[in-house]
C-alpha cells in the first residue's frame, strides 16, 4: 500500500472514529453515571433506539433537529426513571429488569416508529473544523458535529462533579456503600432513581446522533448493539468520564475500520472488519475480568462486581 | 468561640418488643455529662437494641430520652445527629472509595452544593489541630489502615460537634495498643467534659481501664451497674451471667507435645488485586498442643483458614500432614483426618437450606453406611447418626430435618462441632469459634477443642479474641500483614508483648 492511500485510510479511520463515536459516547457517559450511583442499566440499548426514534419523529413534525434532541433525551430519562423506579422495589434484580427494558424500548421505538422509516426529517448541521488544512479529505473527515462537543464537555463536567460536589459524593457514595449512606441519612433510592433517569437521558440524546446526524435516518437495524457495547466500554473506562471518552473514540475508529477499507478499495475482509468493534467488546471483556485495576475502581455496590 | 460541652443522657422505662420477643424490658440508664460509661452485656442481652432505640433507628414501644434533662423525640438517625448523638459501628461507615477529607465533608448536613477544596482543607486543617490526635484526610479510606478508621469515624463524629458519642465494641478490630491509645485519648476529652461516651463491650479490661460508670443489661433487663471503681470485674461477670451455671472449664492435662502433625512451609496466597494476602507463612503443630494465631483482624487470619479448609488457592508454598503433602481434596481430609471448624460456620460449612442431618453428614454421606458403592445414599442411618450426634452436643433443633439455617448461632456452631469432631481427628483447624456466643456455650465449646487437644490432636486455633488464645493456646504465633511474625510458648510471653507483634513492631 502506498503512502497516499495509507493516509487515506488513515483520514477516513479518523473521521469515521468522530463520527461513529458520539452515540457510544453518550450512552457510556449515561452508563458511567448510573454504574457510579451502584446501579446497572442494561435497558441502555432500549434507551438508545428509543432516542433515534423520539428524535427523528419530534424533529420529522417541528421542523427542528434540536427538539428532537431534546425529545429524545427525555424520552431516555423516561425509560432511565422507569428503571430507577422499579429496581428500589425490594427483590428486584437490575441486570434482568434492564434486559425487559432493553426489550420494551426497541419495541416500543418498533412500534411507534414505523411510520418515520419513509419520511426524511431535518437533520442536524455540522461544524466544519478542517477547513484551514485545505485538503479535501480532511475537511471531511473533520466535520464535527456539536453533539461530539457537548459530549466531551459532559464527561469533563462529570469527571469535576465527582470530586467537587456534593452530588458527586452522594453518588459515589451510594455507589460505593449504601449502608454508610443510609447511615448519614442519605436516601440511597432517591440517588440511584436520578442517577438513573439522568444516564437515560444521555443515552437518549446519543440515539438522536444515530437518527438525526449518522447514519442520519431511522430504520430499525440502527443501533445493532452500540448500547450494549457501551456497557462493556464502562468497565474498560474503569468508571471515569474522561476514559469513557477515550474508549468511545478508540471503539468508533474500530468501527470505522472496516468502511475506510472498503473506501480504498479493499474490499477483502469486509465483514470481518464491520464486526471489530464486537471482536473489541469481546476482548475488552475477556481481558477486564481478570484485570485487578478493574476490580479495584469498580464502586462497591454494583451487582456485577459483588 | 465556645468548646461545645458534653451531653448527658437519660432513658426511663425504655421498652421494645419484637412479636414474643421482649428485646428491651423497662430500661432506664443515666449517662452524667463528661462521663465515660460502659455498657455491658451478652451477645443479645439488648445492648444494641437500647443503642438503636436512643439513635432512631427504633423506636421504643414505650419509656422516654432526656438529653440535658430535657426530654427529646428522635424519630429517625437524623433527629439523633441534629440533637448531638454520634454513633460508631461495629462496622466502618466511611465510604471506602472517597479520602477522609471527602468523606468528612459530605457528612455535614449543610455540605455545600459545589465544593471548594482549597477553603475546605484550610478548616479541616484547623479542625484537626484542636483535635487530640489525627489521621490522614488525603488517600482513600480503602487503602487505611483499621486503627486509622477508627480515628477517622471518630474524629467524623467530633467535625459533625456531636457530643456523646455511642461506640458499639469499637476496639474489636484494633490492636491492644491502638485500643489503648484511642480509649485513653476519648477519656481525656471526657475528662476535660468535652463529650461523653456510652461504650457497648464484653471486654472488663477496657472497663476497669477507662469506664467510670457502667450498666450492666441481661435479657433485655438493667440487671445492674454503677460507679466502675466500685465493682469488681467478678461481680460484672456475674451481673452478666447471671445463675447460669458454668459446668465446663477447659482443663489442660500436662504433658509434652509428640511430633510435628501440621506443618505450613513458605505459604503464600493472592487476592484479587495480586496483593500477598498471605506472605510466606510458616508454621508448625505437633500433636498434643493448641497453637494459638492471634492478630487484628484482616491480617491474613482469615486466608489462611480458608488456604487451610481449600477455599483459597495456594499461591506457592507447602501444606504437610504427618510429612505427606497436603492438597484440599476430600480424599485428602478423609484420609488424613482433618477437620475443621471455619469461622462463620453457617456461611462456610453448612448449606443453610440443608437439613441438620444432611448437614451433619458432609463428611460420611458417601461412605458406608450412609452410602452403597459410593453414590446411593441411605438417609436412614444419616438420620440415626444425626439424632446422636444432636444428644450428645446438645444442639437444640425441633428434629434432623429442620433447615440448619434456622437453628441460632450457637447452635449451628455446636451442630458443626458435632460433625467435626464425630470422628477420628489427627488435625483440628478452628477460627474464631465462640464468637458471638453466649458464656455458657463458650465454655463448652472451649473444653471441647481442649479434649482433642488432650487427646492428641494437633490443633491450630486461629482466634481474634487474645483472651481465648491465652486460655487455650499452648505456643502462640502472631500474625501480622499476612505472615507469623512472632511465635513463643504461652508461659513465656505476655499481653504486652503479643500486642506489640499484633501491632507489626519487632
Amino acid at each position: 500500500m502506498s503512502d497516499s492511500l495509507l493516509a487515506t485510510v488513515f483520514v477516513a479511520i479518523l473521521g469515521g472514529a468522530l463520527r461513529v463515536s458520539t452515540p457510544f459516547m453518550f450512552v457510556a457517559l449515561g452508563e458511567c453515571l448510573t454504574e457510579k450511583s451502584g446501579r446497572v442499566n442494561l435497558g441502555l440499548e432500549g434507551t438508545l433506539v428509543m432516542g433515534a426514534m423520539s428524535a427523528y419523529a419530534v424533529s420529522y413534525h417541528s421542523g427542528s433537529p434540536w427538539l428532537g434532541v431534546l425529545a429524545a433525551g427525555c424520552a431516555g430519562a423516561a425509560l432511565g426513571s422507569i428503571h430507577g423506579f422499579v429496581c428500589k422495589l425490594p427483590r428486584v434484580n437490575d441486570i434482568a429488569f434492564g434486559i425487559a427494558m432493553m426489550l420494551l424500548g426497541t419495541g416500543l421505538a418498533f412500534f411507534f416508529g414505523k411510520a418515520y422509516i419513509q419520511p426524511t426529517a431535518p437533520r442536524l448541521d455540522s461544524i466544519s473544523l478542517g477547513a484551514w488544512t485545505g485538503n479535501a479529505k480532511l475537511t471531511s473527515a473533520l466535520q464535527i458535529h456539536p453533539l461530539l462537543l457537548i459530549g466531551i464537555v459532559v464527561a469533563i463536567i462529570m469527571y469535576w462533579a465527582f470530586a467537587n460536589t456534593r452530588w458527586g459524593l452522594l453518588v459515589r457514595m451510594s455507589g460505593d456503600s449504601a449502608a454508610s449512606a443510609r447511615a448519614m441519612g442519605v436516601s440511597v433510592d432517591l440517588v440511584r432513581f436520578l442517577a438513573t433517569a439522568a444516564g437515560g437521558f444521555l443515552a437518549g440524546v446519543g440515539g438522536a446522533f444515530l437518527s438525526l446526524y449518522y447514519p442520519g435516518s431511522w430504520n430499525q437495524g440502527l443501533s445493532s448493539g452500540q448500547g450494549l457495547m457501551a456497557v462493556a466500554l464502562v468497565i474498560f473506562a474503569r468508571w471515569n468520564p474522561l476514559r469513557c471518552v477515550a474508549a468511545a473514540f478508540l471503539f468508533g475508529a474500530t468501527g470505522a475500520i472496516g468502511p475506510a477499507l472498503q473506501s480504498v478499495g479493499v474490499t477483502q475482509g469486509y465483514y470481518f472488519f464491520n464486526a471489530a468493534p464486537y471482536i473489541l467488546t469481546l476482548l475488552i471483556m475477556v481481558g477486564s475480568a481478570g484485570s485487578k485495576n478493574a476490580s479495584r475502581d469498580a464502586p462497591g455496590e454494583l451487582s456485577i462486581t459483588k | 468561640m465556645t468548646q461545645p460541652q458534653a451531653l448527658s443522657l437519660e432513658t426511663i422505662g425504655m421498652t421494645k418488643i419484637f412479636g414474643p420477643l421482649v428485646a428491651l424490658g423497662d430500661v432506664s440508664l443515666k449517662v452524667e455529662a463528661g462521663s465515660f460509661h460502659a455498657l455491658l452485656g451478652e451477645n443479645g442481652a439488648g445492648k444494641s437494641t437500647l443503642v438503636k432505640c436512643i439513635m432512631g433507628f427504633y423506636q421504643a414501644d414505650k419509656g422516654s430520652l432526656l438529653l440535658n434533662g430535657q426530654e427529646v423525640n428522635v424519630r429517625n438517625p437524623r433527629d439523633a445527629r441534629a440533637l448531638g448523638l454520634g454513633m460508631v459501628y461495629q462496622h466502618f461507615t466511611l465510604v471506602p472509595c472517597l479520602t477522609g477529607a471527602e468523606n468528612l465533608v459530605i457528612s455535614r448536613a449543610d455540605a455545600p452544593a459545589i465544593i471548594d477544596w482549597a477553603k475546605e482543607t484550610k478548616a479541616l486543617e484547623a479542625f484537626l489541630e484542636r483535635m487530640p490526635f489525627r489521621a490522614p484526610l488525603n488517600i482513600p479510606v480503602s487503602q487505611l489502615a483499621a486503627g486509622e478508621k477508627q480515628k477517622l469515624e471518630i474524629l467524623k463524629l467530633l467535625y459533625l460537634d456531636q457530643r456523646l458519642l455511642i461506640l458499639d465494641e469499637p476496639t474489636s478490630v484494633l490492636t491492644p495498643q491502638e485500643a489503648d491509645e484511642i480509649l485513653g485519648l476519648l477519656r481525656g476529652m471526657t475528662d476535660r467534659k468535652e463529650i461523653s461516651v456510652v461504650m457497648i463491650t464484653h471486654k472488663f479490661r477496657e472497663v476497669t481501664a477507662f469506664a467510670d460508670s457502667l450498666t450492666v443489661l441481661r435479657r433485655g433487663q438493667r440487671v445492674g451497674g454503677g460507679k466502675v471503681s466500685e465493682l469488681s470485674t467478678d461481680a460484672m461477670a456475674r451481673m452478666m451471667i447471671g445463675d447460669t451455671q458454668i459446668t465446663t472449664r477447659a482443663t489442660r492435662i500436662e504433658k509434652a507435645p509428640g511430633a510435628a502433625v501440621l506443618e505450613v512451609a513458605g505459604l503464600s496466597s493472592h487476592d484479587e488485586a495480586d496483593k500477598n494476602v498471605l506472605d510466606r507463612v510458616n508454621l508448625k503443630v505437633k500433636s498434643g498442643e493448641i497453637v494459638g494465631v492471634a492478630g487484628v483482624s484482616g491480617n491474613g487470619q482469615s486466608q489462611l483458614m480458608e488456604v487451610l479448609s481449600g477455599q483459597r488457592p495456594v499461591h506457592e508454598g507447602r501444606i504437610f500432614v504427618r510429612d505427606q503433602p497436603f492438597e484440599p481434596t476430600r480424599d485428602s481430609f478423609y484420609r488424613l483426618k482433618i477437620f475443621g471448624l471455619p469461622e462463620e460456620p453457617l456461611k462456610n460449612a453448612t448449606v443453610p437450606r440443608m437439613s441438620v442431618s444432611e448437614n451433619m453428614a458432609f463428611r460420611s454421606f458417601d461412605r458406608p453406611p450412609n452410602a452403597k458403592w459410593g453414590w446411593w445414599l441411605s438417609p436412614g442411618p444419616m438420620r440415626a447418626k444425626a439424632r446422636e450426634l444432636i444428644e450428645t452436643y446438645r444442639v437444640k433443633t425441633q428434629s434432623p430435618d429442620s433447615a440448619i439455617g434456622d437453628l441460632s448461632g450457637g447452635n449451628v456452631q455446636r451442630a458443626v462441632l458435632a460433625r467435626e469432631l464425630s470422628g477420628d481427628v489427627d488435625v483440628l483447624i478452628v477460627a474464631n469459634p465462640c464468637f458471638g456466643l453466649d458464656f455458657a456455650s463458650v465454655a463448652e465449646i472451649r473444653s471441647q477443642i481442649m479434649e482433642q487437644r488432650n487427646r492428641g490432636a494437633a490443633v491450630l486455633l486461629i482466634s481474634e479474641d487474645l483472651d481465648e488464645i491465652l486460655e487455650l493456646a499452648d505456643r502462640v504465633a502472631v500474625m501480622s500483614e499476612g505472615t507469623i511474625s512472632y511465635v513463643a510458648p504461652i508461659g513465656e510471653t505476655d499481653r504486652a508483648t503479643i500486642g506489640m507483634h499484633m501491632a507489626g513492631h519487632d
